[in-house]
This record gives C-alpha cells, sequence and structure tokens, in this order.
C-alpha cells in the first residue's frame, strides 16, 4: 500500500552549522541535504553561510564555493555550468532545477538544497539515475529505418523538422520525471515524462520508419498511461519543455489509430 | 520489484513486456466524461422537478419514459465512469499484487451491483411493476 511515513533510516536529522565566514557582509544562508553511505547516519541538514561578495551569482556557484572554501566533502554533480548537461539537477527552494541557472537572487532567506526527490541516494545531492537512463534507452532513442540508407542522407522537409521543436532541447537533467507524482508511485513501471518526451521526439520524426513499434511498446496502462496531465512535469522543465504536452500527442497518436 | 536482483537496469525496466492496452480504457474515460455533461445536468434538473412533491407525483414523473431513459443513461455512464476511475487509483496507490486484484475485483463487483440496483428501481417505477 501507499507508505505515509519515511523508514527509520530515511528521517533527516540536524547536521552541523558551519563556520560564518569572517568579516563577509553580505551572506546567504544554505542549508543542505548531507548524506553519507559509509557512516551509517541518518541523512542530516547542514547550514552554511556563504560569503555572496566573493562568490558568483548562480546556486552552483555557492556550492563550489562551498566545497572550495568550507566543506571539501560535500558532494554533488556538474559539468557545463550552463544547463545543457544536465548533470546540477536538485531540488532547490522546493523546486526541481538546475543549480548552474538558478540564480540565488531568486530565492528569498535561506537557500534550502536537497537532491532530486524520490531517488536513491548515492551521496548528497547526487541521485541514482540508473533507472530513469535504463528507461530512456529502453525507448530505442535512434533513427530506425527499413528503407536502404540513402547514399548521402535522409531528408526532411523544414515543416517536418519544426515538429522536433520543444522536444530536441531535452537535456535528459531529470528534473521533469522526479517532481511527477505518478512517477513517484510507479517509477519501476512508469516510464515518466522525459522518457516519454523522447519517445514522442522519435515517433514525430518524419524520418524514422518505427513509429507503428514505438507505439506498441509504450501502449500500456503503467508505461504510459499512469500520466494523468498533473503538469508538474511542464512547471519544473528548467528548459521550458512541456512533456505533458508530448505525452497528450502520444496518447492522441494510439487513439486515432484505434477509433 | 527488488533493487537487489541482479537483473539488468534494462530488463528490469522491459519488465513483462507491454501490455498493447489503456487506449480503450483512456478513450472510453473521456468518452463517458463527455456523456456525463448532459446526463448530469439532466438529472440534476429531474430530481430539482420531483424535491417536494408527494410520492405519487414523484412515481408519475420517474415512471414516464423519457425520464427514466435519461435516469438509466445517467446510471449506465456514471457508473462506468466511476469504474474507470476507481480502477486508475488502485492502479496507481495499491502495490501489493494480491491486493491489487482484490481491489480491481471488488471495484468491478460494487460496480455492477450499484448498476444494476438503479437500473432495477428505474425499470420498476418505468413499468409500474
Ligand atoms: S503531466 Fe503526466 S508526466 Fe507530467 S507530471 Fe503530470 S502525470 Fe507526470
Ligand atoms: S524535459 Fe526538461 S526537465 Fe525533463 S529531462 Fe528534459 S530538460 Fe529535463
Ligand atoms: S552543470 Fe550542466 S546543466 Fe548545470
Amino acid at each position: 500500500m501507499v507508505q505515509l511515513t519515511l523508514p527509520k533510516n530515511s528521517k533527516i536529522t540536524e547536521g552541523k552549522t558551519w563556520k560564518r565566514p569572517t568579516g563577509a557582509r553580505n551572506v546567504t544562508p544554505f542549508r543542505v541535504y548531507r548524506w553519507n553511505p559509509d557512516d551509517g547516519q541518518n541523512p542530516r541538514m547542514d547550514t552554511y553561510f556563504v560569503d555572496r561578495d566573493d562568490c558568483a551569482p548562480m546556486v552552483l556557484d555557492a556550492l563550489i564555493w562551498i566545497k572550495n572554501k568550507i566543506d571539501p566533502t560535500l558532494t554533488f554533480r556538474r559539468s557545463c555550468r550552463e544547463g545543457v548537461c544536465g548533470s546540477c539537477a536538485m531540488n532547490i527552494d522546493g523546486t526541481n532545477t538546475l543549480a548552474c541557472t538558478k540564480g540565488m537572487d531568486e530565492i528569498k532567506g535561506t537557500i534550502k538544497v536537497y537532491p532530486l526527490p524520490h531517488q536513491p541516494v548515492i551521496k548528497d545531492l547526487v541521485p541514482d539515475l540508473t533507472n530513469f537512463y535504463a528507461q530512456y534507452a529502453s525507448i530505442e532513442p535512434w533513427l530506425q529505418t527499413k528503407t536502404p540508407t540513402p547514399e548521402k542522407e535522409w531528408r526532411q522537409s523544414h515543416e517536418d523538422r519544426k515538429k522536433l521543436d520543444d522536444h530536441y532541447e531535452c537535456i535528459l537533467c531529470a528534473c521533469c520525471s522526479t517532481s511527477c507524482p505518478s512517477y513517484w508511485w510507479n517509477s519501476d513501471r512508469y516510464l515518466g515524462p522525459a522518457a516519454l518526451l523522447q519517445a514522442n521526439r522519435w515517433i514525430g520524426d518524419s524520418r524514422d520508419e518505427a513509429t507503428g513499434e514505438r507505439l506498441d511498446n509504450l501502449e500500456d496502462p503503467f508505461r504510459l498511461y499512469r500520466c494523468h496531465t498533473i503538469m508538474n512535469c511542464a512547471k519544473a522543465c528548467p528548459k521550458g519543455l512541456n512533456p505533458a504536452k508530448s505525452i497528450a500527442e502520444i496518447k492522441k497518436r494510439l487513439v486515432e489509430r484505434q477509433v | 520489484m527488488s533493487r537487489s536482483s541482479l537483473r539488468t537496469p534494462l530488463g528490469r525496466v522491459a519488465h513483462l513486456g507491454t501490455a498493447r492496452s489503456g487506449t480503450r480504457h483512456f478513450w472510453h474515460q473521456r468518452l463517458t466524461a463527455v456523456a456525463n455533461v448532459p446526463l448530469t445536468i439532466a438529472f440534476v434538473l429531474i430530481v430539482v422537478g420531483v424535491l417536494g412533491r408527494n410520492h405519487a407525483a414523484v412515481v408519475q414523473i420517474l415512471g414516464s419514459t423519457f425520464v427514466s431513459i435519461v435516469v438509466l443513461l445517467f446510471v449506465v455512464s456514471s457508473v462506468y465512469h466511476m469504474r474507470l476511475g476507481m480502477q486508475v487509483i488502485i492502479e496507481d496507490y495499491v502495490h501489493d499484487e494480491n491486493l491489487k486484484i482484490a481491489a480491481l475485483m471488488a471495484n468491478t463487483f460494487f460496480t455492477i451491483a450499484v448498476g444494476f440496483a438503479a437500473a432495477f428501481a428505474t425499470f420498476k417505477l418505468a413499468f409500474g411493476l
């Protein structure tokens, strides 16, 4: 049944309050989720004070500042620091987003940082996205054709290319899927908004010849139809995409081939 | 699904394969939702129409051909819609396989019982039994 309380080893405890930087006049407090798989302790919330005059403006900058200047054990993922790699997705101020594109100025008061919700945690702010990536792999995200490959290239009209807009921009950060209640309850069987948006990217590709098989693979009460158009995904997406709309398009195509 | 199993992540996602169903459920849910709009309005109007009347008048109104057809359609459509909706809730939240099957059965039985009782009452009034 539904589990309404956290398991004992997941209860979050009060952590350490780290020293304020001396002489800093412009300070922003951070509350950051910490969990270490090796020390046998429950997760805890640590408090840090970030010297804004010594730090660049984004939340990721602050985390890097903390790691460099206060606490080298703080663990998180990042790479591009400009919103194109999807590594730094986390829950900031109650919303899943990218730490590198979220300005500290956008948040009032203490900045709370947690890992993406409802995924196993590897350490601190690093979630285990193994299942998420496997779900992406399961939609076979590559061009599939039966016609012999043309000598030069598969051609596509401008209008057909336009249909891939609002899909190809997805950076697979998992902000959407981990904000989706349906995904929280059924991520073992529901593919989630990110994988379904990607599925629709290939279903909608005029060059692809496996549209029917792709739809077959999604036609399932759990894989696809767990989406109840709650729209959290669209609210969360840091790239401004709308997975709910893509999912609705898939459902529409399934109805279309049947009714 | 146990995460400690040695099955590969992709194998676990593949699970038992696709059920190749769900579209009919989705379509029927929309269909009955649309049907329920006029039917509910009509049903409410009928209820308002019989409010405060004596027993004989109520029996006469509810037993008239047009009214009983509308009531019957309302019963069938809303009861079916209810079953589809409840099924979604069960599938969302009940993760124990046995409990889920039992809940889905109970949902169907309950729907049929309620639907038949309401339909029977309507017939009874319509045919003056
Ligand atoms: S619209 Fe669908 S995918 Fe998006 S949050 Fe809601 S249930 Fe999840
Ligand atoms: S749709 Fe948006 S939120 Fe979801 S994975 Fe892609 S970029 Fe991230
Ligand atoms: S670091 Fe690449 S998206 Fe934030």
